[in-house]
């Protein structure tokens, strides 16, 4: 190509994300994206898979980056294409996922102007994107294109929207590509601080009881190797959070769980009785902490975090430590090291015993419906261990979420994917089918609910046109599982607008027929394995497994939305013996 | 609460005024007062930003405002160590008995007239905030039939610059 080659606005779209190293992207066209459509369709770089709803698009491109590690990219038109990708925006803004979204908009003669399928999509995503673009002039799409990328994909990773005004897309303009990314108000501290690295160390050998608090963080700066060599130093306690499952093994022994409203009794114990908290990209937030005044209160607070405006949001910090966590554990590491050598003593045995008496006193478990109907708990644990580790798990919103968060082991990162912080019912079809993409030689299972299928199951045919054979288990309660949980303990058993019916209408097998799937009916504890058994190995389309559950099952342990941690239930009316084994508290 | 002046250096980008007020919002804080303008750097502009807020929730403002891409530098101006100034319009009502009246206070204000009707004084004052809240509650009893006000803007005193300054969170520049 020569500098001075003439191509169109669009083309020099498609050739900026060709640089950016796009090969995968999800997306609907439209009026005012129509011209990149165009030269999209001549790139043999670049797989454009047509969605068939841009919120499917939106979290595709969610699942395809938690999977990959790899920035997805999502497009639309202007207008209702764009706000179809609001939730999925502001799904990846609360998580932390690294993602594009490029949109159409109207001609720039035509902005302010109400004119057909016009919305301010860069005023609506403010504050749900990371940053965002609205380009006027052909001339400035490759810088846009590449500093959205570099945006997205750098610091604390999030999402980034362009819109480009439709004339900027059809104007004749030349391609550069730009060398350098020159964005003087954007410079994320990677680099953690040495002093406060030496201050971390002192403050957990002093320690008794020490907690690592680990946090999606982990999982987004790819430290899981470098946090199991800390914790294995020394041998300290490990909770993972909802969004850093497959951190840290499950397997591993020092690992007590998932902390939180519906975390292990280990876990939630682990933190609240600490006398430190080694916080590691993790953010206090309401649903590990309960009422934030009670929480851990005998603890020091060690925080890391790549994102300045997380230390000292919720609580305060005694040592903050601004930068990327994998480098902060690995010069955490060194120092530890050094001072054991020096002839640091830590000994936190005592707080061990204590953690893993919690551990083999409150495991995790359910009850069997002694109607002989079948368990959503079961279906879960047996989907992790016949499917296995090395699958990844997507799960929607609701009591199958957090079962699959409890009752899946996870020994890898990235295996485990979900709606964490916004909490989008829905997620789970679409995100799984870009999880799919990005990761084509996995199995990739939605673990979904009955209501959230129904809210984008549409992507199935996407699905199976494209042929992405993910596989979904539908756990079938016929209800708003979770909100009918809350109904039956703090509502008085009035189930108001928690019926779906589902287990009538719709027919989910013939629905998956229909749209080009397997369908799969389990009714009965005893077809439970061999139902997963045969969807393992159908891999010539996807795969739904109706597995119609009892709606009475309840997700436990739990701790009542702004409730103190110390009023944890492992089951109605059911509070753990925090003392038993446990006098040194 | 405690009030407090923000100096905010920002790229002059479309938009940006935007990003700056809504995050104000969204965060749960009322601006007392934003002014933004050039500044001696091509494509900088400044904002200067009085909130009313504790020291805590002003951080997390201030850390919160540093991730907006668009945002360089921010710089609290502590009142002892910086000029703030705002200016004020105010149309007075000044018929033939009061004029002379309201004129004295106008040279004792050091501020000047601007415009005169039959009826009325436009009066134009720079100052302090409470200087033109001295000037307002002397000619209130005139009537004043009109009244606008600028934001605040401020400089930091002695020979430094903003951009030589620290930052009050974490520095973007390095």
């Amino acid at each position: 190509m020569t500098m001075t080659e003439q191509i169109t606005g669009a083309q020099s779209l498609v050739r900026s994300l060709e640089q950016a190293g796009v090969t995968d992207m999800f997306g609907i066209p439209g009026g005012a994206i129509l011209p990149a459509y165009d030269p999209l369709m001549d790139s043999t770089q670049v797989r454009h898979i047509l969605t068939r709803h841009e919120q499917g698009a939106g979290h595709a491109a969610q699942g395809y980056a938690a999977a990959s590690g790899r920035v997805g990219v999502c497009m639309a038109t202007s207008g209702p294409g764009a706000t179809n990708l609001v939730t999925p925006l502001a799904d990846a803004y609360m998580d932390s996922v690294p993602m594009v979204a490029i949109t159409g908009q109207v001609a720039s003669s035509l902005i302010g102007t109400d004119a057909f399928q016009e919305a301010d999509i860069s005023g609506i995503t403010m504050p749900i994107t990371k940053h965002n673009y609205l380009v006027r002039d052909a001339a400035d799409i490759p810088r846009a294109i590449a500093e959205a990328f570099h945006i997205a994909s750098t610091g604390r990773p999030g999402p980034v929207l362009v819109d480009i005004a439709k004339d900027a897309l059809q104007a004749m303009t030349e391609f550069h590509w730009p060398t350098s990314i020159d964005l003087p108000g954007y410079r994320p501290t990677t680099k953690p601080h040495s002093k406060q690295v030496r201050e971390a160390a002192k403050l957990i050998l002093e320690s008794r009881k020490p907690t690592l608090y680990v946090g999606g963080g982990v999982i987004r700066s790819g430290a899981h190797k470098e946090l199991r060599q800390v914790a294995e130093l020394l041998q300290i306690p490990v909770v993972t959070t909802l969004m850093a499952r497959g951190a840290f093994p499950d397997s591993h022994q020092l690992h007590m769980g998932m902390p939180g409203m519906h975390g292990t009794v280990a876990a939630v114990g682990a933190l609240q009785r600490a006398d430190l908290l080694i916080t590691l990209g993790a953010r206090f937030d309401d649903r590990v902490t309960g009422k934030l005044s009670s929480f851990a209160p005998d603890a020091k607070i060690i925080h890391a975090d790549i994102d300045p405006a997380e230390i000292g949001k919720n609580r305060e910090a005694d040592v903050p430590v601004v930068g990327d966590v994998r480098e902060f554990l690995i010069e955490l590491f060194v120092a530890l090291q050094e001072d054991l050598k020096n002839g640091a003593t830590p000994d936190y045995n005592e707080w061990r015993e204590i953690c893993f008496g919690w551990k083999n006193s409150y495991p995790l478990g359910y009850d069997l419906p002694d109607d002989g109907t079948v368990s959503p708990q079961q279906v879960i644990q047996r989907l992790g261990q016949i499917s296995g580790p090395e699958s990844i798990y997507v799960a929607g919103v609701g009591q199958h979420q957090m079962w699959a968060s409890q009752f899946i082991s996870y020994e890898y990162p990235n295996t485990w994917i979900n709606s964490g912080g916004l909490g989008t019912m829905g997620y789970s079809v679409p995100a799984a089918m870009g999880a799919k993409v990005g990761m084509p030689d996995k199995v990739v299972w939605s673990v979904d609910g009955d209501g959230c299928f129904q809210m984008t199951n549409q992507e199935l045919v996407t699905c199976a046109i494209n042929e992405i054979p993910i596989k979904v288990a539908l756990i079938n309660n016929s209800s708003l599982g979770m909100v009918r949980q809350w109904q039956t303990l703090f509502y008085n058993e009035r189930y108001s607008n928690t019926n779906l019916h589902s287990h009538r209408i719709p027919d989910f097998p013939k629905l998956a027929e229909a749209y080009g799937c397997h369908g799969l009916l389990v009714e009965r504890p005893e077809d439970i394995d061999k139902t997963i058994e045969k969807a393992m190995t159908l891999n010539d389309a996807p795969v739904v497994i109706d597995f119609q559950v009892h709606r009475d099952a309840m997700v436990w342990p739990m701790v009542a939305a702004g409730m103190s941690n110390d009023d944890i239930k492992i089951a109605r009316d059911l509070a753990p013996e925090w003392e038993s084994g446990a006098q040194e508290l | 609460m405690s009030r407090h002046t923000l100096s905010v250096l920002v790229e002059d980008k479309p938009g940006v005024l935007a990003r700056v007020s809504a995050l104000f919002s969204r965060r749960g804080f009322n601006i007392e007062s934003l002014a933004v303008g050039p500044t001696e750097m091509p494509e900088v502009s400044r904002m200067t930003i009085v909130v009313n807020v504790d020291e805590l929730p002003l951080e997390q403002v201030t850390k919160q405002l540093n991730k907006l891409i668009n945002v360089l530098k921010i710089v609290e101006l502590e009142a002892d160590a910086s000029v703030q100034r705002e200016l004020l319009l105010v149309k007075v009502k000044a018929e033939k008995d009061d004029r002379t009246h309201v004129l004295e206070l106008v040279q004792m204000f050091r501020a000047k007239v601007v415009d005169v009707a039959s009826d009325a004084i436009t009066i134009e004052a720079t100052g302090a905030r409470d200087k033109l809240e001295a000037l307002l509650r002397v000619l209130e009893p005139f009537g004043i039939k009109e009244l606008v006000q600028s934001g605040v803007v401020a400089v930091s005193r002695g020979g430094k610059s903003i951009s030589d300054r620290a930052h009050r969170a974490n520095d973007k520049s390095v």
